[in-house]
């Protein structure tokens, strides 16, 4: 920014605003709307350029197991995400033992920053046959190393989604439910509401927005996430993920590729509008 | 309180910090294990052997820890030198279509992303790009704009305007206002969205699997290729220098994570 040149352009708010705005926006629409264009039409077209659907009958006839399993898999985590994340942050706020509280909110939160790959290697190991799971429940006797299983598939998927995307929703719900009005669940208890009965009908309808937001962002985060699928089952079924890293690193195969991803844009599209709704009914303010 | 009470709710602590602890001490006992093997329960022999051979100066580890630091350095160069202009805009600035443009930075976080990198790698293949340090430089600072953005946006109209206006009325210009007044400011909002942005750079791994190929290997990357050869204690320790950063950061944000921001969102 040139100061003393555009000095008299600086008067005018509009135009500087636009000025400054502008790189930004370039760059996400050059290096994220641009390629997500350019794959929805891939998608539909041949090598040729001719319009197809051929892409999205090759993606079904061989993956449509796997479009299924994402959608099961995502879904399940962040529904069960969603419920760890109410039980934590109502225990937070209604918990009556202050020391069991500080001990809750000092654990849950660990796997907020670890990365995904870091999280699917840990759960490689953790939930693997002869992993400290099942070491430790062995140890304990309430099971024979016979009884015993590898969950190092679908739900392998789930667990590790779950232990990683529960600590992001439970804290912003947690944030929500610490500032809600203390004087309407007070008047339920003194009543006589049990602490369930005020959170299921007294606090989550009032945390909902903050909930739903939550939910929306893990949906879209688990469903671009590559190393996980890989890294835990490594064979079918799998997820659409490692279907699309498989269809190009193996034949160059963008069409099918981007058939799937316009699939996975469809799957998060709908939650996405509702994401995006809020975001301009709040003016863009965070 | 009885002492009966803290039975059930001992065990349910207890389940949970297993359930949180457990795999990272799993992924601790590998960091250490010089043989493991079945039916054993724990390692068999306890060394540092590995750690040498990370750590060792010619490792492929090292280099790939460096290669991460530069691209995450400059990804947050890229980003703020971005964001902050934009930010300052969106906050302060009228501008028409407001609502659309903080949208169009949210959209990133809004569509999965597996495909848009594939389609970015096709596109960088062309012009040079793939395989770049610059490529993936590129990739992690749009991801890093949308919370960078919207983190310096926030920090700017938090600043109280009375401020401003009063650099102004003893002579200030408007340039000299932001840099002395606004920005210093807004500066711990905009340190906490840089500390993201590195972190989110350090540990990406679905953009840099695309774009990076074949010649950037990141510290995500190596791990997950040492692990998927089945080298687990290479994994495992690369995995913990991975964690370092990513914990401090949890402590450092302790102080920004308070319930009267948290509930602002989506609110």
């Amino acid at each position: 920014m040139g100061a003393s040149p555009s000095r008299i352009r600086m008067h005018n708010p509009r135009f500087l605003g636009i000025v400054l705005v502008a790189p930004a926006l370039t760059g996400i629409f050059a290096l994220f709307v641009y390629p997500l264009i350019f794959s929805v039409i891939s998608a539909f077209t041949t090598k040729d350029g001719q319009a197809t659907l051929a892409n999205f009958a090759r993606a079904f006839e061989l993956y449509s197991l796997d479009i299924g399993f994402t959608l099961v898999i995502v879904t399940v985590s962040t529904l069960v995400c969603g419920a760890l994340a109410i039980a934590i942050g109502g225990y937070l706020v209604l918990g009556e033992n202050p020391r069991a509280v500080a001990i809750l909110k000092w654990l849950y939160r660990w796997p907020l920053f670890i990365p995904f790959v870091v999280a699917a290697q840990c759960m490689r190991t953790f939930l693997a046959k002869n992993g400290l799971m099942n070491n430790t429940i062995v140890s304990l006797g309430l099971l024979e190393p016979i009884q015993t299983t590898s969950l190092l598939d679908w739900r392998g998927v789930v667990i590790t989604f779950v232990w990683k995307q529960t600590p992001f929703v439970a804290l912003l719900v947690a944030g929500a439910m610490a500032s809600l009005d203390r004087s309407t669940i007070e008047a339920a208890r003194n009543l006589g509401a049990g602490r369930l009965r005020i959170l299921i009908e007294i606090i989550v309808p009032q945390i909902m927005p903050t909930l739903v937001v939550g939910m929306i962002l893990s949906f879209v985060t688990m469903m671009s996430v590559l190393s996980v699928p890989i890294m835990i089952t490594g064979e079918s079924p799998t997820m659409m993920t490692v279907d699309m890293a498989f269809r190009i690193n193996a034949y160059g195969d963008y069409g099918t590729a981007n058939a799937l991803g316009v699939l996975s844009y469809l799957m998060t599209g709908a939650v996405a509008w509702f994401y995006l709704r809020r975001g301009v009914q709040q003016g863009g303010r965070p | 309180m009885s002492g009966l009470g803290w039975i059930p709710r001992g065990i349910i602590l207890g389940l949970i910090a297993f359930a949180i602890f457990g795999p990272l001490a799993n992924l601790g006992l590998w960091a250490f294990a010089e043989q493991w093997y079945f039916p054993h329960k724990l390692p068999v022999v306890y060394g540092l052997k590995f750690w040498n051979q990370v750590f060792k100066p010619s490792s492929d580890a090292l280099g790939s820890l460096g290669t991460s630091v530069v691209i995450a350095l400059l990804t947050v160069a890229v980003s703020l030198s971005l964001a902050i202009p934009a930010g300052y805009a969106l906050a302060r600035l009228s501008l028409p279509f407001r609502g659309l443009i903080m949208l169009a930075f949210l959209l990133p976080q809004a569509f999965p992303s597996v495909a848009v990198y594939i389609n970015v790698a096709r596109i960088f293949y062309t012009i040079g790009l793939n395989g770049t340090i610059a490529g993936v430089v590129l990739v992690h600072a749009v991801h890093g704009l949308v919370f960078a953005v919207w983190i310096a946006s926030a920090a700017f109209a938090a600043v109280d305007r009375d401020l401003e206006l009063a650099a102004r009325n003893i002579g200030a210009g408007a340039m000299r206002t932001f840099l002395t007044v606004t920005l210093p400011l807004a500066a711990p909002g905009i340190v906490a969205s840089a500390i993201f942005v590195f972190l989110e750079s350090l540990d990406e791994f679905t953009g840099t699997f695309f774009v990076g190929v074949p010649d950037v290997t990141t510290l995500p990357l190596l791990m997950f290729t040492a692990s998927v050869a089945g080298n687990y204690q290479i994994a495992a320790i690369t995995a913990l220098i991975l964690l370092v950063p990513s914990v401090a950061f949890m402590m450092f944000v302790e102080r920004f994570l308070k319930a009267d921001v948290l509930a602002k969102v989506g609110a």
